[in-house]
């Protein structure tokens, strides 16, 4: 078998960003990848954009959008939770990677229809993030990067400041290989529901995965085993509400629906539990997967009526329908009474809507209800009445690897001589909670490239 | 049409117009984009605006073996032959070609012998170069009819398909539109020019377009060469056989090589291809078109060269009764495409 200079862990983003650096160094890279072929690329397959710093108009990105501006944005999703430094970094990076990957074969296009008008911040990959995924999987095998699909990574070997050993399976068979650098970019664990549910409680077992059912945290949890250091805690996720109806994993975007601000939403008791109307649903639906894990059965149950059907990006599964409150309950499982109790109070505390603008705050308030809705608040009565199910999707964890500056792990006794992470399993280092479109795929392709660069130097 | 085939078209449209990642590759996604939910008049539209240019398939999170199993190039091709079937006149004939390929070179052969029995029975008549064979009265008393069938056939095919989708009006600007993406195969090239996915999976190349051209460009230029003759003929009064140096001669050369080059290269590509991403069921029929199509560029470039030996008059039975089929099976086999393709892209540029 041919010598390796560097073995990589995962197939993602950062996975590839790091393999072609490293390659380009003249590093001999090989990718094993967990996923077979055609789910290759990790939760990058559903990804769709880029958030980019850069000081004036680079296309497919507008005007100018400022280290500072980029990092306040940050600071306002991650309430504080953020790892100045490495953030800072990784913005920094992000203006001069936009034509990296162009090199790499992604084409841009520009900004996405139906997105909440991120044309000046993020950079939109043609046909989404597979379409990048299948790009650098090209460029890095014309690059003479092997690539080994269905092989998951079951151990690695830890002794003293550096990994011996790579364990893993392929094609049934239990291999190992022994490179001099390994980078991990695997992922964090949110496949594993059991390990979810440890850190979670029994409720983790309603929440469904968003993404690949690969990212199963294997090497995440055996590196922390041997006390390789860690960022973040177990029970921290990014999640959202979508459809309830969506597939237990991998239902990616179109699972999503942006209909809560023009409903009411209740839990399976039909009673309602949130102010719906809070603000535009892009900067509220995170906060919805955690209302609705915290509701009975982690279930919340959305209603509209029918002026309100064409307000929102079409659902990828109709709604259900009736033309009676009365049948949509019955529908939906819910107690009739007591729904139609929730949603006279709800109209009674409506007032005038004349001012209702479905993409501003419009301010069209109830009054005198609790919890209040803030805007769009108009009253459900115009049949037929349409209803979803919204679940908790988790996208990703933020339990994963510490990092430094050169995307290097540690151990209690310092750096690991020859590990390096990135991507996912790493974004904990720089976001302790909340997220931000797009930066993801930045942690990826900035600590990509730089471990990638910091491996190949090693193993020349 | 058959309702399971739109029916299946219609399930991958609303989830792709979820999700919407792939609206910058061609015509479809924008078309689809604008609608919440879709007629069958709808299905059959973006079903023959579609180019099966397969860059959403290979960009798509939904493809199997995920749940979603979204192949939408191939529910769109299935539904694309299906409304030329559907929407073809005469019907007893409209599902006898597009899926056999052994039906059109039976067509071949019986418009061969048709040929040859011409040439035999009715002879030159005292003309010149090739009308010693055959004479131009009744080259014109078998091609006049040949060529008016298929033109009225698709003529009646193509109302069929403007009141299914809902087409308006037709205005100079529409039209103009949609010869401008056809001249440039614009949805060939993907939205970012590069080209499409085809004879290697997901790498993006111009190969496909550039052999469609080809093969258009050639065709074209081969009726040209038919129609600069005819009016030789008949306005200037000037007899067939032309000199190289003349516009019949310079339009049939070069869209005889074109033609020729241009199947044979599609037909390359097409077996390279992934089977499944097409209509899977037209695969014998679309090939025998093709190799029908370059064989009338490839008969005629070799009536051209040999057209002043003996063996004229078997190479003038061979090209003639090739173009014969060919015309004849216009409005059965993949060549009705191209009046379909250019009805949806008007039809696109009306709204």
């Amino acid at each position: 078998m041919t010598p390796y200079d560097i073995v990589i862990i995962g197939g993602g983003n950062a996975a590839l960003c790091a393999a072609m650096t490293a390659a380009e160094a003249g590093a001999k890279v090989l990718i094993l990848e967990a996923a077979p072929k055609p789910y290759r690329g990790g939760n990058s397959r559903h990804t769709r954009n880029f958030r980019c710093m850069h000081s004036a108009p680079m296309w497919p990105l507008a005007d100018a959008y400022h280290e500072d501006e980029y990092f306040a944005d940050l600071l306002k999703v991650t309430g504080g939770k953020t790892d100045e430094h490495l953030a800072r970094m990784a913005i920094r990076a992000s203006e001069e990677c936009l034509p990296w990957m162009q090199d790499h074969g992604v084409k841009f296009q520009p900004s996405l229809s139906g997105t909440l008008s991120l044309g000046r911040t993020n950079a939109f990959f043609m046909g989404g993030g597979k379409g990048l995924v299948n790009a650098y999987y090209r460029t890095a095998q014309k690059l003479g990067v092997d690539v080994l699909y269905d092989a998951p990574v079951t151990h690695l070997e830890l002794s003293g400041d550096q990994v011996t050993g790579v364990d893993y399976t392929h094609e049934g068979a239990a291999k190992s290989v022994s490179p001099k650098a390994v980078i991990v970019a695997s992922g964090g664990f949110q496949a594993d529901l059991d390990w979810l549910t440890r850190a979670w409680g029994p409720a983790a077992k309603n929440f469904l995965i968003r993404g690949t059912p690969y990212n199963r945290g294997v090497v995440l949890a055996d590196l922390l085993a041997q006390d390789v250091q860690s960022v973040g805690d177990a029970d921290q996720c990014h999640a959202v509400a979508i459809d309830g109806r969506a597939p237990k994993f991998d239902g990616g975007i179109v699972t999503r629906l942006d209909c809560v601000p023009f409903s009411i939403v209740v839990n399976k008791n039909a009673e309602r539990f949130y102010d719906e109307g809070e603000d535009v649903w892009p900067k509220r639906y995170a906060i919805w997967g955690r209302l609705v894990a915290a509701q009975p059965d982690q279930v919340g149950y959305v209603i509209i009526d029918a002026k309100s059907l064409e307000l929102f990006m079409p659902s990828v599964f109709p709604p259900l329908k009736s033309d009676t409150l009365e049948g949509l309950a019955a529908q939906m499982d819910l107690p009739v009474g007591k729904l139609q109790e929730t949603v006279a109070a709800f109209n009674a505390a409506c007032g005038d809507t004349t001012n209702f603008h479905p993409t501003e705050l419009d301010g069209v308030a109830t009054t005198g209800l609790t919890p209040a809705k803030t805007n769009w608040a108009r009253p459900i009565t115009e049949p037929p009445f349409y209803g979803y199910s919204l679940r908790t999707g988790v996208t990703f964890t933020y339990l994963g690897l510490k990092v430094d500056a050169n995307a290097q792990c540690h151990s209690n006794e310092g750096p690991i001589k020859n590990l390096w992470a990135a991507g996912e399993t790493m974004a904990g280092s720089i976001l302790g909670q909340g997220y931000l479109a797009g930066f993801g795929m930045t942690i990826g392709t900035v600590f990509g490239r730089i471990a990638g660069r910091e491996a190949a130097k090693y193993a020349n | 049409m058959q309702i399971d085939l739109i029916q299946e078209a219609r399930r991958q449209a609303e989830i792709c117009n979820a999700c919407r990642y792939c609206e910058s590759y061609c015509s479809v996604f924008p078309a689809l984009h604008r609608e919440r939910a879709f007629a069958d008049g709808d299905i059959t539209q973006l079903a023959n605006l579609c180019h099966n240019c397969r860059g959403c398939y290979y960009a798509c999170q939904y493809t199997a073996p995920h749940e979603f199993d979204l192949n939408l190039p191939k529910a769109l091709a299935e539904v694309r032959r299906d409304s030329w079937e559907s929407f073809a006149w005469p019907q007893p004939v409209a599902r006898k070609f597009h899926t056999h390929g052994s039906a059109i070179a039976l067509a071949l052969v019986v418009g061969l012998a048709l040929l040859f029995v011409a040439i035999r029975s009715i002879g030159s008549a005292g003309g010149i170069g090739f009308y010693a064979a055959l004479s131009h009265n009744a080259m014109v008393a078998i091609f006049m009819p040949a060529f008016l069938f298929p033109l009225a056939s698709i003529g009646f095919s193509l109302r069929r398909y403007w009141q299914s989708v809902g087409g308006k009006a037709i205005k100079l600007a529409h039209v103009t539109s949609a010869l401008r993406d056809v001249a440039k195969m614009k949805d060939l090239a993907a939205g970012h020019g590069d080209g499409c996915n085809f004879e290697d999976e997901d790498r993006f190349t111009h190969a496909r377009r550039y052999a469609h051209q080809a093969i258009m460009y050639g065709f074209f230029l081969c009726f040209a060469s038919t129609s600069t003759g005819t009016i030789m003929h008949y306005v200037f009064d000037i007899q067939a056989p032309y000199p190289l140096w003349s516009l019949p001669k310079i339009f049939g050369v070069t869209g005889g090589i074109l033609l020729t080059a241009g199947c044979g290269w599609m037909a390359w590509l097409k077996l390279r291809s992934e089977r499944e991403l097409g209509d899977a069921g037209a695969w014998g029929g679309d090939l025998g078109f093709i190799a029908l199509l370059g064989f009338v560029g490839f008969s005629g470039l070799v009536l051209y060269v040999l057209g002043v030996t003996a063996a004229m008059p078997t190479l003038l039975a061979f090209h003639l009764g090739a173009v014969l089929s060919f015309f004849v099976l216009t409005p059965f086999t993949k060549m009705a495409h191209g009046f379909y393709r250019l009805a949806a892209m008007v039809r696109n540029a009306q709204s």
